[in-house]
């Protein structure tokens, strides 16, 4: 009955927020454009050979980095700018009166874009696959499943700590800066722009313990091929999920105690 | 065009954005770490690209360390002025208040320009400006006054053409309204400039030279303080700025017949 509830309100959430996105296609069609980070990327490893020395093959690289464009594409999050913006104008307060927690508007806006921004990103690998043809694979579909599951777990462990940045929001009523240093080791070191198995031995002996390679190159190597510890990976997402989400609670009943609305 | 009175109108914009910003001054803080986090993490993706190849596109590692620098130097400019303003014409457009703006006796384009500053992107600057020195020491580099001509003059036109990029795609607002995100495409185009263009492929070369010139951004100023560049090149810059600040302005005033208030 309860889960059946839940079920009802978020289905229509998302309903909600998917035809509200669709008003916005050429904006989510420019966010998709403005990922095609790795494809530069890919660029400067392949006309350098830079890629001989990591013993990956030319094809194998760009492999990888269609695969970290995609789960880019899928987990990107910018829950704390959406909850500054009506933090600020106080258009929160309403949400909170609402028999559920407002993260799950933001997690719906989310997802409902993810779905309308599916078919732009397909657009530009189309277009990535035209110019290199040699690069084309199809993944088995087991391997599919199982790297759409781990690039909704990157995205679930984003959003989380983006939450949880955004929660400070009670404190600081500018947390979206917070978030923009956050930003920084994620783009360096989640293997968007070089894949973690390039990295030197001093960072490669730490880096496994932070989230950062699960966000990006563990997904990408499950989907492109590459070589990853499958087991290993899944489960440091969901430790790191688990980390988090008491966090994330903790931090958002103390702040709801804190909010005080704009203009009272 | 009286150029006493823009001085003291600018000096008072300067008054009070540094008066508001100064209001957060962790805020000015958070901004500093992550300019510095993201030179070191450009700085660590270089070395990625080094750590087994002398060279990358017949750049050293020390030379694209200039490179490096004035990237900084100019993200440091465009995030004091060109962010701050140009995503307020968004803003301006939006909620109808660029009438405002054109009914007070000054020129349109040099208010919303420079009516706002963000104090921190002075430290990016600092940044850059020392990374560039310590670059000039170990690449050897002898002043000279022809050399410091040279390379103020094309660091002066990449400010330019970055400014007209900037406030080109702010000026297309008039017609689409919502292009917060068409800023995001050319941020992440603008990413590349942090690489010497010789190290990508011929078509991505082309691309990036003839429609949008990220090539006289930063590769053509970093190779007048290496003393490579032809004088052509130096030449072809300046001709570029000043049709790019043209067509800019004259964007501007044509966009400007487009404007029909919010509301009306």
């Amino acid at each position: 009955m309860i889960s059946n509830l839940i079920n009802r309100k978020i289905f229509t959430l998302l309903k909600v927020q998917y035809s509200n996105m669709l008003e916005y296609r050429v904006e989510i069609a420019l966010w998709a454009i403005s990922g095609i980070i790795p494809f530069f990327m890919l660029n400067i490893w392949t006309s350098n050979g830079l890629n001989e020395s990591i013993k990956i093959s030319d094809i194998m690289l760009s492999r990888y980095f269609v695969s970290a464009f995609f789960v880019r594409q899928f987990s990107v999050v910018w829950v704390v700018f959406s909850f500054e913006e009506d933090s600020l104008m106080g258009k929160l307060s309403p949400y909170l009166i609402q028999p559920i927690n407002p993260f799950f508007r933001y997690f719906a806006q989310h997802i409902a874009e993810q779905i309308t921004r599916f078919p732009f990103a397909l657009i530009i690998a189309i277009f990535f696959f035209v110019f290199n043809p040699e690069s084309i694979w199809i993944p088995n579909l087991d391997i599919l499943f199982l790297s759409i599951i781990s690039t909704f777990l990157s995205f679930l462990i984003q959003f989380l700590i983006q939450s949880i940045v955004a929660c400070l929001c009670f404190w600081t009523e500018k947390a979206s800066s917070i978030e923009r240093l956050l930003f920084i080791p994620t783009l360096f070191l989640s293997g968007l722009l070089a894949p973690v198995a390039s990295f030197p031995e001093y960072v490669k002996s730490w880096i496994f313990l932070t989230p950062f390679p699960y966000l990006i190159d563990f997904p990408a190597n499950l989907l492109s091929g590459n070589e990853t510890n499958i087991s290993g990976g899944f489960s440091m997402q969901i430790i790191w999920i688990l980390l988090l989400f008491p966090v994330f609670r903790k931090i958002w009943s103390a702040g709801t105690k804190k909010y005080t609305a704009m203009g009272s | 065009m009286n150029p006493r009175k823009y001085l003291k109108v600018y000096s008072k914009f300067l008054h009070t954005s540094l008066a508001s910003e100064l209001e957060y001054k962790t805020n000015i803080l958070i901004d500093l770490i992550t300019a510095i986090l993201s030179l070191i993490g450009s700085i660590f993706l270089l070395s990625i690209f080094f750590q087994n190849n002398g060279s990358i596109g017949n750049w050293k590692f020390e030379e694209a360390l200039i490179i490096q620098g004035i990237y900084t130097i100019l993200n440091g400019i465009t995030n004091t002025w060109f962010n701050p303003n140009l995503s307020e014409i968004v803003k301006h457009i939006r909620e109808g208040t660029l009438d405002f703006v054109l009914l007070k006796p000054i020129d349109s384009q040099f208010f919303i320009s420079f009516k706002k500053l963000n104090p921190s992107g002075f430290l990016e600057i600092m940044i850059g400006v020392c990374l560039l020195l310590f670059s000039i020491r170990i690449n050897q580099i002898i002043l000279n006054l022809n050399f410091l001509i040279l390379s103020l003059i094309t660091l002066i036109c990449s400010i330019c053409i970055l400014y007209s990029l900037w406030f080109f795609i702010s000026t297309t607002t008039i017609w689409f309204v919502k292009t917060w995100n068409a800023t995001e495409v050319l941020r992440s185009f603008l990413y590349i400039g942090r690489f010497p263009l010789n190290s990508f492929s011929f078509s991505i070369r082309i691309f990036f030279s003839v429609f949008i010139p990220i090539a006289f951004i930063t590769t053509i100023p970093s190779e007048v303080f290496l003393g490579i560049s032809q004088l052509w090149q130096i030449l072809l810059t300046v001709i570029v700025a000043i049709i790019f600040l043209v067509t800019s302005r004259k964007f501007w005033l044509f966009a400007l017949r487009f404007y029909s208030s919010a509301s009306s």
